[in-house]
């Protein structure tokens, strides 16, 4: 591979069948490599953000509220609270004197004007350093008020994205617990690591009603306080995503006994999969059928359609460039349904056994990379000779720039790409970037022919 | 109205550094760099990214627990190394973050000691430093600062030549399509212009074979070292202070003459940069020019009674804000509410400047607000039209007002880079755009449905 890679880095990126497979992960970032990466701030509040009854009041200077206000296509059945941009915008003087005045002000100004469900407060980088008790200020508020504030130790230095994930459950496990739960079916389940965006947590949860179950509560997708309260009164939890709330279905289990299976909702296989695993559970006859039937019908619809865009996307090759590592698995199988060639895949934080994974179920000569950067990335897509690129905002430009297909898998999507018809979407978009003409026009291309 | 809240709820400004990564972005050359956590950068170039569809590199010192313990300056020169390895820049700007300011890194000691250490005489890329807390002013003393710091750093170190008849020009935080006119104008009257920074071509890049590590364009090292040497120099923006000021830094070391005008939008601002540009060249105007300032009047004569007594809102950074209050003043619409997150304190006089003599009442001036403020005022104030960036579209879609989106960030159309704002151009695109928005609403609303209008 004729790749030019900082010597630091040269551990984090495999290619596979080139020696045994070894790749190093969970390390920091290297200072001046242009990471793709977050903070810990970012994590919490990639977590957090979709409650939306709550209020999310971002403690410190402006810039780290207004980058996230309403950045993602988390939708919400009732209130938009999560959509506002809230910040105690600390200035010079808050910085020097100290800012729990201004925050426990912020937070009962802006308890009266919107009388949320509960409060958030999100430390960032200054208010570890200048050491304001949030914590102190969090509990005053909440007897003067009534209204539940909960800190969330997101101080952006303090380790990368999975930290704040830690952090955001950390906030999650201080409301689960404290609503009633009478009258919540034996076959009931709360969905963890779901962000409804597009819409998508509405599309699952349709399908397990339709399987019989009850749905208790949605973390943090259409996130409600009062349901989140009472998530303790589910039977099992049905954990997405690499681990953004992994660490709440632990501490559940832990506390109120509650076991937890893991799953995807990308892709055919997945997505049957985690249904099927989930009737599995509850050992349930009706709901088992309800499954199957349920399958059955989807995939009916679903084959005929995706028949038509393999004809023209056969062949074809995908790069893969996402946060964390779970979504590459169910792309990589997506891809191959769609008759296409996973070339590269990579992520920002994935784990050493997801890396593994990885390794196992991609082909000979495929890339695999930790926390990469633009410089690398644009260097693979141009060696390996990529049609589409999957990833987020910023893996768009280096695609487009260099006159490759996108297919955005972000947080800001609008379209939803999990269920069945998310596949479809999925297939949908990957064939209206792919089949564009506007390729026959770019300089890679006129080189080629 | 200001200062009623102690929260800040959707915030009309961004922070400090992001300016600074912004005009850093507009040096031939040069790459950016933040010293401070990872999140910081990243962030940032998610939301230029959503505005310009260009890539934007921004390094991070990334900086850790423990580094905001000891001192980030050994992660900051490893990540100067890395820079120097992977883009071979000719310049890193260096912008602080609220982290690295207040655990109280000496970052220009740092870069010293650096320069000692691993750059021999005359090797290696110039470092330049902004001091950039985010809780100190806005993404606009962050941009007029890398600005200034740039020309103290690589035309402040020279001595002055003898006078050069070329121009520089320190034009604030304008679109690439702006930049790409002043470039035009410096053709036309044969005036060789230094723009600092240039974004035309860094953040509005054609399509590429090869993937650059820096994108091509941005102000040339050697035309900024020559800055000295010119014969004069154009800044706009009123609201800027002799501190952050350019030109001031020019005329105070090198006797530069500083022209400190309002941003050339509307006509009469206009004017005035093609007199200055008249006087420097020796050379008139240029006939084509001549007929796009014509034709604007023409058509303003054809659009007056559908602009004239409509209420405006404008809001965004204090000198756009002015400029564009100065158009609308003079197309006979009225401006009802000036709105800016900035605090430069010179808003009020600005507004007052370029309202004077063609406005009854002056408008409404508000600093330092956020949009909670902007929309609680625009439901009293019940505008015709909103114009400014697009974080303004939850109050033009509550109040079901058109917004006529101008400046940055434009993160809901395509083509933000490509808004022409200033010059006789610009302000016949802005006068199209805006009447046709006013038009539109008045067709859409008709039970009638016009096809005349």
């Amino acid at each position: 591979m004729n790749v030019n890679i900082l010597e630091e880095r040269t551990g984090q990126v495999y290619e596979k069948g080139q020696g045994p497979f070894s790749l190093k992960c969970n390390l920091d970032s290297l200072p001046g490599a242009v990471s793709q990466r977050a903070c810990v701030f970012c994590g919490s509040r990639v977590v957090l953000y979709p409650i939306t009854d709550a209020l999310h009041l971002v403690h410190g200077p402006i810039g780290c509220a207004v980058y996230t206000w309403d950045i993602r296509g988390a939708l919400s059945s009732n209130r938009e609270l999560h959509r506002l941009s809230f910040s105690t915008d600390l200035r010079e003087r808050d910085v020097i004197f100290g800012g729990e005045e201004k925050l426990e002000a912020s937070l009962l100004e802006l308890i009266e004007r919107y009388m949320p469900s509960a409060a958030f407060v999100y430390s960032t980088c200054i208010v570890g350093i200048i050491g304001d008790d949030i914590q102190a200020v969090c509990k005053r508020v909440s007897q003067k008020t009534g209204v539940k504030c909960i800190p969330v130790q997101s101080e952006g230095f303090k380790g990368n994205k999975r930290a704040g994930y830690e952090a955001a459950c950390n906030a999650l496990i201080e409301l689960v617990g404290s609503g009633p739960i009478d009258g919540i079916s034996p076959f009931s389940i709360n969905i963890l690591g779901d962000f409804n965006l597009a819409g998508e947590i509405w599309i699952i949860k349709d399908y397990y009603r339709r399987m019989g179950i009850e749905v208790v509560s949605t973390i943090t997708g259409d996130g409600k306080v009062k349901e989140i309260q009472r998530a303790h009164g589910a039977r099992l939890n049905v954990v997405q995503c690499s681990g953004a709330t992994l660490s709440l279905a632990k501490m559940m289990e832990e506390r109120y006994g509650i076991p937890y299976i893991r799953v995807s909702y990308f892709g055919v296989d997945d997505m049957a999969d985690a249904l099927y695993r989930v009737a599995d559970h509850f050992k349930d006859k009706r709901i088992m059928e309800n499954t199957r039937s349920l399958i059955k019908e989807e995939l009916d619809s679903l084959y005929p359609a995706l028949k038509e865009f393999r004809k023209d996307l056969k062949g074809k090759r995908a790069a893969i460039y996402v946060g964390g590592a779970f979504k590459a698995f169910s792309l990589i199988k997506a891809f191959r349904l769609l008759g296409m060639k996973v070339v590269l895949v990579g992520s920002q934080t994935g784990t050493r056994e997801d890396y593994e994974e990885l390794e196992a179920v991609t082909d000979p000569g495929t890339v695999i990379v930790d926390d990469s950067n633009p410089l690398e990335l644009s260097e693979f897509l141009k060696e390996k000779d990529v049609d589409i690129f999957v990833g987020g905002v910023k893996e768009r430009p280096i695609a487009y720039k260099l006159g490759i297909g996108f297919c955005d898998h972000n947080h800001e999507r609008k379209e939803a790409l999990e269920g069945f018809i998310g596949m479809y979407n999925f297939a949908k978009e990957v064939h209206a970037t792919v089949m564009s003409p506007v390729w026959r026009f770019v300089p890679r291309k006129e080189m080629r022919s | 109205m200001s200062g009623e809240y102690v929260s800040t709820t959707n915030a009309c400004k961004l922070c400090t550094p992001i300016g600074a990564c912004l005009a850093f972005r507009g040096i031939e050359g040069a790459v950016p760099f933040l010293h401070g956590s990872q999140g910081c950068a990243t962030y940032m170039r998610r939301y230029i990214i959503s505005h310009f569809g260009e890539p934007i590199d921004i390094a991070s010192s990334s900086l850790g627990e423990k580094h905001a313990v000891f001192g980030g300056g050994p992660n900051l020169k490893q990540g100067i190394i890395n820079v120097i390895k992977k883009y071979r820049p000719s310049l890193i700007g260096i912008a602080t973050t609220c982290l690295t300011e207040t655990i109280g890194d000496d970052v220009p000691m740092i870069m010293d000691e650096f320069k000692r250490e691993f750059l021999h005489e005359g090797l290696g890329p110039i470092l330049v430093h902004a001091s950039t807390p985010s809780y100190q002013g806005t993404h606009m003393e962050g941009f007029r600062l890398a600005t200034r710091v740039a020309v103290e750093t690589v035309a402040g170190s020279r001595p002055r030549e003898v006078a050069k008849k070329g121009l520089n020009v320190f034009p604030g935080f304008l679109s690439p399509q702006d930049i790409r006119y002043l470039k035009e104008l410096s053709r036309d009257f044969e005036l060789p212009m230094t723009i600092l920074p240039d974004i035309s071509q860094t953040l509005d890049a054609p399509i590429l074979r090869e993937y650059p590590k820096i994108p091509r364009g941005g102000t040339s090292i050697e035309s900024i070292q020559g800055m000295a040497s010119n014969c004069a120099s154009v800044e706009f923006g009123f609201t800027v202070t002799d501190e952050l000021s350019s030109a001031h830094f020019l005329e105070e070391r090198f006797k530069v003459k500083a022209f400190r005008m309002g941003t050339p939008i509307g006509i009469r601002e206009s004017d005035r940069f093609f007199a200055i540009l008249e006087a420097i060249s020796g050379r008139p105007t240029p006939p084509w020019h001549k007929d796009e300032r014509d034709r604007l009047i023409d058509s303003m004569v054809d659009g007056h009674k559908y602009m004239f007594g409509k209420k405006v809102v404008v809001y965004g950074e204090e000198d756009l804000v002015t400029g564009i209050t100065s158009f609308l003043a003079e197309i006979g619409a009225r401006p009802v509410l000036c709105a800016t997150g900035g605090k430069s304190g010179g808003l009020k006089e600005a507004i007052k400047k370029v309202t004077d003599g063609i406005l009854d009442t002056m408008p409404h001036v508000v600093e330092d607000c956020d949009f909670w403020e902007i929309e609680g005022l625009s439901k009293e104030l019940c505008p015709d039209l909103i114009m400014g960036h697009s974080k303004g579209y939850k109050i033009a879609r509550a109040l079901d007002v058109p917004l006529v989106r101008i400046g940055f960030p434009i993160h809901d159309r395509l083509g933000g880079q490509r808004i022409l704002h200033i010059g006789y151009r610009g302000a016949q695109m802005l006068f199209d755009r805006v009447v046709n928005a006013i038009i539109g609403k008045r067709q859409r609303d008709s039970v009638v449905g016009y096809g005349y209008f």
